[in-house]
């Protein structure tokens, strides 16, 4: 934010010396997001767990964020960095809106999120890197789209699903199988929670549904009508379906084989 | 050379309140109001696009009569600094009182500061409380002074007797069309005691309103939504509820 840049530098999160430091620093990590795009909007949803090496640092960590009325960004990687990270964008879109009385189209959003991952670059080297997904509603063309980025705020923009995170791999993996582009908004939401069931399964680091805590994972939705996040009770009635067709087929639905 | 001629400090004050009261006296007045739901405000405006109202943060909206360019420098750095203060700390710590202070330490340094015209301008800011006891009405008019307050309030050109009728008219607890239509007829009296009609095109109408699920109350209401509620009769207030989530 060029305002802050000039008036109050030290609060803004790239400015800050590091010492020089050996190794890797230890901090809670968030895992995996994934993202669908259905006719009318996107889907945007994360687990639950956040680690510390071998450790879980945080069975309930939140991780996914509303940008604005309709965005929502996803974070993986250092969950302190991120948080902040997502603060200052949520503050800068609300502050253009108010400023110049108009939304910043979703491309410059996706593209001010792309500054701000490269502005962290120097911790990212360190290991303390954020690489979120970022998904909404474009307006003006009048559907959902998702955006991936890199550790240096390499920007590309996802059509259909995306995943991100340690987990990403195996998400990907399942919603490879699953997705087509005539999905409902119940399917979506589904498909993203079967895709972190799968995370979950293969990677230690991902959460799956906690029955026993009432865990479950974050689902947004972003539509023409704006961001809404899923009651627990929506998503736990999803994670639980799920669960409940696992308990006979444990690796999940089956694709075709040709 | 020429020596300049002596005037006292209360006579330079005195011109440059007058000053400053005429400029904003060009303008065309606005009113802010409590309804029931929170606080509505009200003006005419024939742009579309310079307003009058602004958002300010969460609760706090922002009215100003006089002009443009001066309030609307005043307007950004309101939201400038109600942004920072809800980055550095909460957004729960950003409150109108502490922005009419700001507000009023600029208008009152710019008044008295021999090097700078006084700016011209009138402000109202307002904060919507949980309840309609929380709400909170600050006037500032041009020299930095505060006013705090309560039930309607109206700035610009005619305010003294838009003033007035509205605090004769004014009680509690009025609903949002009977609020707006209480302004409208306020605005529409003239200097002279005549009175005009004010199409709803030229209306500018927004709401800071308590019901809304968003943490953002702020709210402008425009088009059809605007035009039900003026013409909308005293008895239609069943509809209120639904107006409240047709827009945005």
């Amino acid at each position: 934010m060029d305002f802050l840049s000039d008036h109050q530098p030290e609060i803004l999160p790239g400015n800050r010396q590091l010492p020089p430091t050996q190794g890797v620093i230890e901090a809670p990590h968030g895992t995996t997001i994934v993202a669908v795009t259905f006719p009318g909007g996107v889907v945007l949803a994360g687990d639950r767990r956040a680690t510390m090496g071998n450790v879980i640092a945080q069975r309930d960590i939140e991780k996914v964020f509303p940008a604005d009325e309709y965005s929502a960004v996803g974070i993986a990687g250092t969950a302190g960095l991120a948080v902040e990270m997502v603060k200052l964008f949520q503050l800068e879109l609300e502050h253009f809106e108010k400023v110049e009385g108009a939304q910043l189209s979703l491309e410059g959003k996706a593209n001010r999120l792309s500054t701000m991952i490269r502005s962290n670059l120097g911790m990212a080297m360190q290991g303390l890197a954020v690489v979120p997904l970022f998904a909404g509603f474009d307006v003006d063309r009048g559907k959902g789209r998702i955006f991936s980025y890199d550790v240096t705020g390499g920007r590309s923009q996802e059509l259909g699903y995306a995943a991100t995170g340690s987990g990403s791999v195996f998400a990907r993996g399942a919603m490879k199988k699953l997705f087509h582009d005539q999905l409902t908004e119940s399917e979506a939401t589904t498909l993203v929670v079967q895709a972190l069931y799968d995370a979950a399964d293969d990677d230690s680091a991902t959460g799956g549904p906690d029955v026993a805590r009432r865990i479950y994972p974050i689902v947004t939705v972003i539509t023409e009508d704006g961001f809404r996040r899923l009651t627990d009770d929506e998503s736990s009635e999803i994670a639980r379906s799920i669960l409940e067709r696992r308990l006979q087929q444990p690796d999940g639905p089956r694709a075709a084989l040709l | 050379m020429s020596t300049p001629f002596y005037v006292s400090p209360q006579q330079a004050m005195a011109d440059r309140a007058e000053y400053a009261r005429k400029g904003i006296a060009r303008g065309r007045s606005l009113v802010v109001l409590q309804f029931a739901d929170g606080i509505v405000f009200v003006g005419e405006n024939p742009s579309r696009a310079l307003h009058k109202f602004s958002e300010i943060y969460d609760r706090i909206g922002f009215a100003a009569a006089g002009k443009y360019n001066e309030y609307e420098n005043l307007r950004i750095g309101g939201v400038r600094y109600a942004d920072l203060r809800g980055y550095t700390y909460d957004r729960a710590d950003v409150t109108a009182r502490g922005l009419a202070n700001v507000y009023a330490q600029t208008l009152g340094t710019i008044f008295s500061s021999a090097a700078e015209k006084p700016y011209e301008v009138e402000l109202v800011v307002a904060e919507v409380g949980d309840t309609p006891d929380g709400d909170q009405i600050y006037r500032l008019p041009h020299d930095g002074s505060i006013v705090d307050e309560h039930g309607s309030v109206a700035v610009g050109g005619n305010a003294e007797t838009i003033s007035t009728y509205l605090d004769q008219r004014h009680r509690d607890g009025m609903t949002l069309a009977e609020a707006l239509k209480l302004a409208v007829q306020s605005l529409s009296r003239d200097t002279n005691g005549s009175e005009r009609e004010i199409p709803a095109e030229r209306l500018e109408v927004a709401v800071l309103d308590r019901t809304r699920p968003q943490a953002r109350k702020f709210k402008r209401i425009v088009g059809r939504q605007l035009s039900r509620l003026l013409e909308g009769e005293a008895a239609d207030t069943s509809s209120d509820g639904d107006d409240s989530d047709d827009e945005k």
